[in-house]
């Protein structure tokens, strides 16, 4: 019986959580569509939140794709596909690593810094303030942050696919002697355009994701600078969680059953 | 007989189970300074938020300017609001901000003014509260009685009807308390408007207060001028106003 109830409980409130954030992104996007853009903060947020997660990325699919390589290449060579071991890191990188390694880097860094610096704002007052003033949250600090890591993480992903390709090709030559031009003709072969494409949407959609829910347990801090501490840690273990539940969708979705 | 800009008429609030006001009525008088008392926790930064909006109260309703804003949906309520001007506890001075940029933000938001008119209002409302050097600074480099005295220009730089004053005095030293005190008279005279205060310092609500409303288990149990409220019978007031821990307030 207390089970149940729990789990009644447990299924309002994630029912009430998923409606919050819905609301708060139907808000942001009323004022996108109404072009009520600070432009300025955007490009100012954009710059920070790209730049301040750069190194990470780059650092995670970097060594990501290495690993991978040193995985499979040797093995690859022993049973004489060695041409594919290119295709196979591209293919993984493009399609899954690539967008999955930032937006998960980007949530514990950007998630995190966007639900604390609101979190903040909410217990010293500063929330109350904008809203006193005549100014709604949604438009003053979660559009600009919202179309900024849009911008921003499909282009750090781009970056994770070029450095994880290029890790695992420097490994693949390195380790199996694999030559750099065969792993690029078969990466080449493997991966097309479509893929790219798919991949950069599913970063969207996690952009989409780390800053709604940032912003909105942000909003929703109670209780001082352990109030802070405690959504912070809940946004970014709720994004991560999410990002990978709807990357699985995502990709059984774009790239189908089967593939 | 003197106008009512802003009611609560019956409001009862709750956060939870916990009763925060019942049946609480008050009215605020149009062109006066009208002061709220009050132990700690009884509702009175509560009060402020019914009256600007930010709180929707459970039961009864709130008038502003004869509009009952219960009802209004947050995207009328945001506009509306900015006719008044809310100065918080603690400032809330947005602190990625110069104080300029605070002042300047509702302006920028809010009205057609050029880039220099803004800067110029702005620059004005700092200098009557006694802060035109502050302008680059940021809030982190000011004393205490400064940002507040910032958080007054933040709201009043729109010339709104009403303002409301949360706790402007408390925790600073008596020429601060005495300085704020001034400047809220001024400021009230300047924008011929309407100003409600908390504050728990009662020397400086008896050299402001055209009105007083004492607040006590959810409802307002008093209301007067200063005089009225001196000469009350009610033993609630008389120890709160004598500062007694002898009398009928739990403690
Ligand atoms: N957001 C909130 N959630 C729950 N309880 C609250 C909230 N805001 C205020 N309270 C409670 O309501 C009561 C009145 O608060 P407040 O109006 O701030 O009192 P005052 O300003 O008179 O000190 C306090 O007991 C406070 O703990
Ligand atoms: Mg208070």
């Amino acid at each position: 019986m207390k089970m149940l109830e729990d789990f009644g409980k447990g299924t309002t409130a994630l029912i009430e959580y998923a409606g919050g954030v819905t609301m708060l992104g139907g808000e942001t996007v009323g004022f996108i569509a109404r072009a009520r853009i600070r432009l300025t903060e955007t490009l100012n947020q954009a710059y920070f939140l790209g730049f301040q997660s750069l190194i990470i990325v780059l650092l995670t699919s970097l060594f990501t794709g290495m690993v991978f390589s040193l995985e499979s290449a040797q093995q690859a060579v022993q049973y004489g596909v060695g041409n594919l071991v290119g295709g196979a890191v591209a293919y993984t990188s493009v399609r899954e690593l690539g967008p999955m390694l930032s937006a998960v880097v980007v949530a514990g860094r950007v998630g995190a810094a966007i639900c604390a610096e609101i979190g903040s704002m909410v217990v010293t007052e500063q929330i109350e303030a904008l809203q006193s003033l005549g100014l709604a949250p949604a438009r003053f600090l979660v559009v600009p942050r919202l179309l900024a890591l849009i911008i921003m993480l499909p282009l750090l992903t781009i970056f994770a696919d070029v450095v994880s390709i290029v890790g695992g090709m420097w490994i693949a030559q390195t380790y199996a002697h694999i030559n750099p031009d065969s792993f690029l003709s078969s990466a080449r072969q493997t991966v097309g355009f479509e893929d790219v494409v798919k991949g950069l949407f599913k970063s969207v959609i996690f952009a989409i994701i780390i800053v709604l829910v940032g912003a909105y347990q942000g909003l929703g801090t109670r209780g001082g600078a352990a109030g802070v501490g405690q959504s912070t840690t809940g946004a970014v273990v709720i994004s991560i969680i999410l990002i990978f539940i709807s990357n699985f969708i995502m990709s059984y979705m774009l790239f189908g059953v089967g593939h | 007989m003197s106008n009512i800009i802003a009611k609560l008429d019956n409001v009862t609030m709750r956060y939870g189970d916990k009763v925060i006001l019942q049946n609480c009525s008050l009215d605020v008088v149009e062109g006066a300074i009208t002061c709220i008392i009050g132990l700690s926790g009884a509702g009175k930064s509560t009060i402020l938020r019914l009256l600007n909006g930010l709180r929707k109260p459970d039961e009864g309703h709130v008038y502003v300017k004869g509009v009952d804003i219960c009802h209004m949906p947050e995207t009328k309520l945001i506009n509306f609001r900015s006719a008044i001007g809310f100065a918080f506890q603690f400032a809330a001075l947005f602190d990625s901000m110069t104080i300029g940029e605070n002042v300047s933000l509702p302006l920028r938001e809010h009205s057609k003014m050029s880039e220099e008119e803004i800067e110029k209002t702005a620059r004005a409302t700092l200098e009557s509260v006694g802060l035109e050097q502050t302008f680059n600074s940021m809030p982190s480099e000011l004393s205490g009685g400064m940002i507040k005295r910032a958080g007054f220009a933040r709201a009043v730089v729109t010339n709104p009807d009403i303002v409301l004053y949360d706790e402007p005095t408390t925790g600073l030293d008596p020429i601060v308390t005495h300085l704020l005190t001034d400047t809220i008279k001024r400021l009230r005279a300047q924008l011929n408007g309407t100003a409600v205060v908390i504050s728990h310092d009662l020397q400086s609500i008896y050299m402001m207060a055209d009105y007083i409303g004492m607040i006590f288990e959810g409802a307002i149990i008093a209301y007067g001028t200063v005089d009225e409220l001196k000469k009350s019978m009610n033993p609630i007031v008389q120890q709160f106003l004598q500062g007694s821990e002898v009398g009928p307030i739990p403690l």
